[in-house]
């Protein structure tokens, strides 16, 4: 047949109208532009002039319109009508959800607030459900901050008033050598991977720290296979091998650190350990060419590193003294820490010396004048281009807390922070624990809570405990057990709640969180503590009210559902008193808006929340007279002032010029759309490095209002906040931790960063569990809210167990083969597959990729439901038992972070299953089925 | 039995770089949402919530595992898509003429109202390329939006393959291989761009550049030079630190 080609228009239309919103795919919040045609989603794409993804998308952004689409999608209140757990349930209108959920709070708030538990799961509007918590007078608020990532958070902002992700990033144009630990590969992913595309593009090189070889690993040019839960010794013996060889930046510890500070060394003074200040609190350091100690931010003062000082009898020497002392020794040499890290000495000494090679060798200077808070003015500004990234990797073992501060010493040492080329924050940070509020739980009937619930503690005063020394918070979250539990507990409040430990509360409120399922530890026994009854017959959690846009396993477990609106279908805002999505090189904030209008009779939560909150009468929520104060959450946003002049947007404020600080601008919702949906202020470029130290920054963080006066602050290599916790722990001080806990706080909350072994091997026999277990979320998809998109779960539909070569062939395993897979807790029984590139003592699958039959909307022979399976049924919230007639909590002793990753297992060969093990019964589906041909297509 | 244009004024294709995709199949889904809206027929899901899902994809990812002769194994992504070939069997296998390559810029597609779903083009093709859309009844394959790249209705920018406009790595790049000076030829040459199985002599227009060489890193003895103890006792360093603040 000869050659013809048939017409072909090669201009077609687009779309009707591009409305521009932000993503919720994810937790990345990138800007999209949704194309319309005839009033519907016809295709998504990234928003090139996005700070976020400067115009690109995952798969799971670009899938969207299949999450707008989705069966799963619930679509009006339901009132349960079962028992809990069936899915049996009657729609009812708004009207009759908000009095029922009116008439099961209204009585609480006026005889006992702490009675609701509310907490939000992945809530991107914290600052607002916080206020709502607030001002309903309940303790008992948190987000899923403490079963997520709070250990690298929080080692972040006591050390340096800042961690990874939403709080900074790599200086990507300039950075030579990246260097990424443990990494959630669906968190943070367009900008780590734009990151690693420019990098790659400018010839630096990555080093990955993984157990598992797959991912952003999978392109680094180094993959150090670590073995799981001892990146912290790792990075101590970097530390060592960085400190011999003298490798390490002294003018910038000199300058910008708390390496000079002088730390008490009587042990008979009641401030052993604490650093010496003077009258104003302020740290003191010794000027090297007077010797005269002054403050830390005296006019022109050099401190000496090497300082010793003699004050009211007492010894003190400089924290970089006691820092050199404990890391020089030999005990983190690499032949010391190599076996116990699966990495070799030669390999870690090798990686040390890249390190230093290019953050000194290979140092650069920015042609850019700034003045420091000494008032002393820098010609130039100095580059080191290494820069590190870390997340739930590191941070979801018990020994978290400390290695996450581990790193932050290690970039400290090298000088690569707030440098070009290193790690820069994003503002508003960096803000140091001075700038954050400290916990406050004190509730009484009908009345606010006396501030905000989280915070950092300084010490044991500000420990969330009642007069008797009990806990006040359902989750435990800032006692002796999890001191620094600056993101909660909500991994506990079910197995508390059903304990009636510390109390018995009767409400459970939960917004966007599966806690029957993913997201919780000991999964069937979270679903027998939420159906359990009393002998009276009542349920021992008395009422379950629970917002989500989809039919996850947790709504059957409610017994009043609130549907919420799928993400094109709502107003929020991504605000900078939250958790912003702003770039080192600006402050930004976003919005979402309707794009389109629900379909169902559903609401965003957060405008229930407003019309609760009204109800209710809740100050903040009612205008004096009585009515309502706010339409919607919309009309919030937009009006709503946290202090004077500053609200939830910084952008258009005012007459609609004004940033950051101004009045309210009714017409500012507009503005955002009009600019398609986000703000940004860029960082003037005097204030664009040394932020914490610099005075135009200062300033310019001043000017929009992220603080009221300049807060220059040194970084905290040592943690002063920890040793106060030991000093109590020592006997010191009238808050006083129980017996039992003396030796944890002792020895856990050492100042400076230590590393110990994961705790469950304290709790359990490594002959018996050789091997670990991990999970990992694949990029296509997010864990919880995915897994019934049409176009995805044809990519990750199920989730084998991937054996390393070592395991693989210790069992003779072969492909198509069962394992059964034995924690101390529990067992299961699932499909295995090989891979190579994975540390030898190692197993690991994808998370929540398995659903339970009857949720999502899916068929019951769907794989994720038959062939899919959790790693949780072998995870406890509680260690095992050891004898000591005590149950210690399964998290880190410092922050109370969920132990995820601490997992220990062991392996056998199992006869082929039909299914997955174990197997729950298929639960009611409130949404019926989906279709099943999907042919998506708007026109033509 | 279809004939291929005798040649064509342009080359458009993609370079894939395999040292810099993640596999995160961003490309993937972006190709399905742009390609089931647009050209011919929509891209189907048949039993989208059930047991046994399978839809048409223009684009899909493969990962593999390499396990060099020393050093540990490696992951590599490799996404995989119409080549767009010079010699492409796919073309001259189709009975109907609905398998056809532009003589303007090389683009390979399927007429879809000349398609009778025989099949043949897709087991032509040694490179899996393309799916037969089980609702549809048609092939389907990449077009290298031929519907966006051209598209005046378009920002200029934006007139690129779908899978490049979204790739967040940058692992994708479009251009034309018959201009010397394009991007995507000057980094065949610089990275030394590879044809995907040659031997097959289709001739493929993509190009895939190799991952870099990975793990080369070489270990260090304690007595090594590079990161030899500023002092020979622990007592030494703060000697060592005196002498080094006097410097600064």
């Amino acid at each position: 047949m000869a050659h013809t080609e048939p017409f072909l228009e090669t201009s077609p239309p687009v779309s009707d109208e591009i409305r521009k919103t932000t993503c919720y795919m994810c937790a990345c919040r990138c800007g999209i532009n949704v194309h319309l045609k005839d009033g519907k989603v016809a295709y998504i794409e990234g928003n090139r002039d996005h700070p976020v993804n400067k115009g690109v998308l995952c798969a799971k952004g670009s899938s969207g319109i299949m999450q707008v689409t989705a069966p799963s999608r619930l679509r009006a209140p339901l009132k349960r009508t079962g028992p809990r757990g069936s899915g049996a349930f009657e729609e009812i209108s708004w009207e009759e959800a908000l009095q029922i959920a009116t008439g099961w709070m209204e009585p609480l708030r006026k005889s006992a607030p702490e009675k609701l538990a509310f907490f939000t799961g992945r809530d991107q509007s914290q600052s607002f459900t916080s206020f709502w918590a607030q001002n309903f007078g309940t303790p008992n608020y948190a987000a899923h901050g403490g079963f997520c990532s709070v250990n690298m958070a929080t080692a972040g902002i006591y050390t340096m008033g800042g961690a990874f992700w939403e709080f900074g990033q790599p200086d990507w144009e300039r950075t030579r050598l990246f260097m990424i630990f443990g990494v959630a590969e669906d968190h943070d992913s367009n900008p780590i991977k734009m990151g690693l595309g420019k990098l790659k593009g400018n010839g630096g090189k990555v080093i990955g720290v993984n157990p598992i070889r797959s991912g952003y690993n999978a392109i680094a040019d180094e993959w150090v296979g670590i073995t799981p839960g001892t990146d912290g010794l790792f990075i101590l013996s970097l530390v060592h091998e960085l400190l011999k060889s003298g490798k390490i930046d002294l003018e910038y510890l000199t300058r910008f650190t708390n390496a000079p500070c002088l730390i008490n060394e009587d042990p008979a003074s009641e401030e052993h350990g604490l650093l010496l200040r003077d009258a104003d609190g302020k740290p003191i350091v010794i000027d090297r060419a007077s010797g005269k100690p002054m403050a830390f931010d005296a006019k022109g003062v050099r401190p000496d590193l090497a300082a010793q000082f003699e004050q009211d009898g007492h010894t003190h020497r400089t924290v970089f003294q006691h820092l050199a002392e404990r890391y020089l020794s030999d005990d983190y040499s690499p032949e010391a820490v190599a076996d116990k890290c699966g990495v070799p000495a030669g390999r870690i000494r090798a990686i040390a010396a890249e390190l230093a090679r290019v953050a000194l060798e290979e140092a650069f200077e920015l042609d850019q004048a700034w003045t420091d808070f000494r008032g002393e003015r820098h010609e130039k500004m100095v580059g080191r281009p290494v820069s590190f990234h870390a997340m739930r990797g590191i941070s979801a073992h018990s020994n978290g807390f400390q290695t996450c501060r581990a790193l932050h010493v290690l970039q400290i040492l090298l000088g690569t922070v707030e440098v070009p080329g290193g790690f820069r924050f994003k503002p508003p940070y960096p803000k140091p624990v001075e700038a954050h509020p400290t916990p406050h739980c004190h509730s009484k009937p009908d009345c606010p809570l006396d501030g905000p619930h989280l915070g950092f503690v300084r010490g044991p005063d500000d420990l969330a405990l009642k007069e008797d020394g009990s806990p006040a918070r359902i989750d435990k979250a800032f006692t002796w057990e999890n001191p620094m539990s600056a993101h909660g507990l909500m991994h506990m409040v079910i197995s508390n709640a059903h304990a009636g430990d510390p109390y018995k509360i009767d409400t459970l409120f939960l917004y966007m969180a599966n806690m029957a399922w993913n997201s919780s530890m000991n999964t069937k026994g979270v679903m027998d503590m939420l159906t359990d009854k009393d002998e009276n017959g009542d349920y021992v959690i008395p009422r379950i009210i629970y917002s989500d846009a989809y039919s996850s396993e947790m709504v059957a477990y409610a017994d009043l559902i609130l549907p919420d609106t799928t993400y094109l279908e709502r107003h929020d805002c991504i605000s900078l008193l939250d958790r912003p999505i702003c770039e080192a090189d600006g402050a930004a904030d976003a919005i979402r808006w309707p794009v389109i209008e629900p379909d169902r009779d559903v609401r965003g939560f957060q405008s229930v929340l407003i019309d609760l909150g009204a109800r209710l009468g809740l100050p903040g929520f009612v205008n004096e007279d009585g009515s309502a104060k706010y339409e919607d959450y919309a009309d919030y946003i937009v009006n709503h002032e946290r202090r004077p002049g500053i609200g939830p947007l910084a952008g258009f404020r005012g007459d609609g010029g004004q940033t950051g600080r101004g009045g309210v601008n009714p017409d500012q919702m507009d503005r955002y759309i009009e600019n398609g949906g986000f703000f940004i202020e860029h960082v003037p470029d005097e204030a664009a490095f040394y932020k914490p130290w610099n005075e135009a920054y200062q300033d310019w963080a001043v000017g929009l209002g992220f603080y009221d006066k300049p807060q220059p602050y040194l970084f905290q290599l040592y943690v002063e906040p920890l040793r106060r916790f030991q000093l109590a722990a020592e006997g010191h001080g009238k808050r006083q931790p129980p017996d039992h806990l003396r030796a944890q706080i002792r020895e856990k909350l050492d100042p400076l960063p230590i590393w110990y072994p994961p705790l469950e091997d304290d709790h359990v026999s490594e002959t018996d569990y050789p091997v670990h277990a991990l999970t990992q979320r694949p990029m296509a998809m997010y864990h919880s809210w995915g897994s019934q998109n049409a176009w995805l779960r044809q990519i990750h539909g199920q989730n084998p167990l991937y054996v390393s070569s070592k395991i693989w062939k210790e069992n003779g395993f072969r492909d198509g083969d069962w394992a059964r897979v034995t924690s101390v807790h529990g067992e299961i029984t699932v499909p295995v597959a090989h891979m190579a590139a994975l540390n030898d003592d190692t197993v690991w699958t994808w998370n929540a990729i398995g659903k339970r039959k009857g949720a999502w909307a899916l068929d019951e022979d769907a794989p994720e439901a038959t062939r899919g399976f959790l790693l949780n049924h072998l995870i406890h919230e509680l260690l095992p038992a050891r004898g000591d007639g005590l149950r210690w909590s399964n998290s880190d002793p410092i922050t109370g972070q969920a132990a995820w990753f601490d997992l220990r297992v062991r392996i056998e060969k199992a006869d082929r299953q039909a299914e997955s093990q174990p197997v729950f019964k298929g639960q009611n589906s409130p949404v019926g089925k989906g279709p099943d041909v999907v042919r998506q297509k708007v026109r033509p | 039995m279809t004939q291929l244009p005798a040649q064509t004024q342009k080359k458009l294709g993609l370079v894939i770089d395999l040292d810099t995709c993640v596999g995160c199949h961003a490309c993937v889904i972006a190709c399905k949402g742009w390609n089931t809206e647009n050209y011919g027929a929509p891209l189907s899901d048949m039993d989208a919530y059930g047991g046994d899902p399978v839809g048409s994809f223009l684009n899909r990812i493969h990962s593999f595992e390499v396990q060099p002769e020393k050093g540990p194994a490696q992951t590599i992504h490799f996404p995989k898509s119409c080549l767009h070939c010079e010699d492409a069997p796919c073309v001259t296998v189709c009975p109907t003429g609905a398998s056809y390559k532009r003589s303007e810029d090389g683009i390979v597609l399927v007429n879809e109202d000349a398609c009778i779903g025989c099949g043949l083009c897709a087991w032509a093709c040694p490179y899996g390329a393309r799916e037969l859309d089980q609702a549809e009844g048609v092939m389907k394959k990449c077009t290298l939006c031929v519907d966006r790249i051209y598209n005046e209705n378009l920002e200029e920018v934006d007139r690129v393959p779908a899978c490049v406009r979204t790739c967040p790595a940058g692992a994708r790049h479009f251009g034309d291989f018959a201009d010397p000076q394009s991007n995507v030829s000057q980094l065949v040459r610089e990275r030394g761009g590879i044809d995907l199985m040659p031997e097959q002599g289709t001739r493929p227009v993509n190009k895939y550049l190799p991952p870099r060489p990975k793990d080369t890193m070489k270990e260090l003895g304690a007595d090594a030079a590079d990161m030899s103890p500023v002092t020979g006792n622990p007592k030494g360093f703060l000697g060592w630190l005196d002498k080094a603040l006097e410097a600064l």
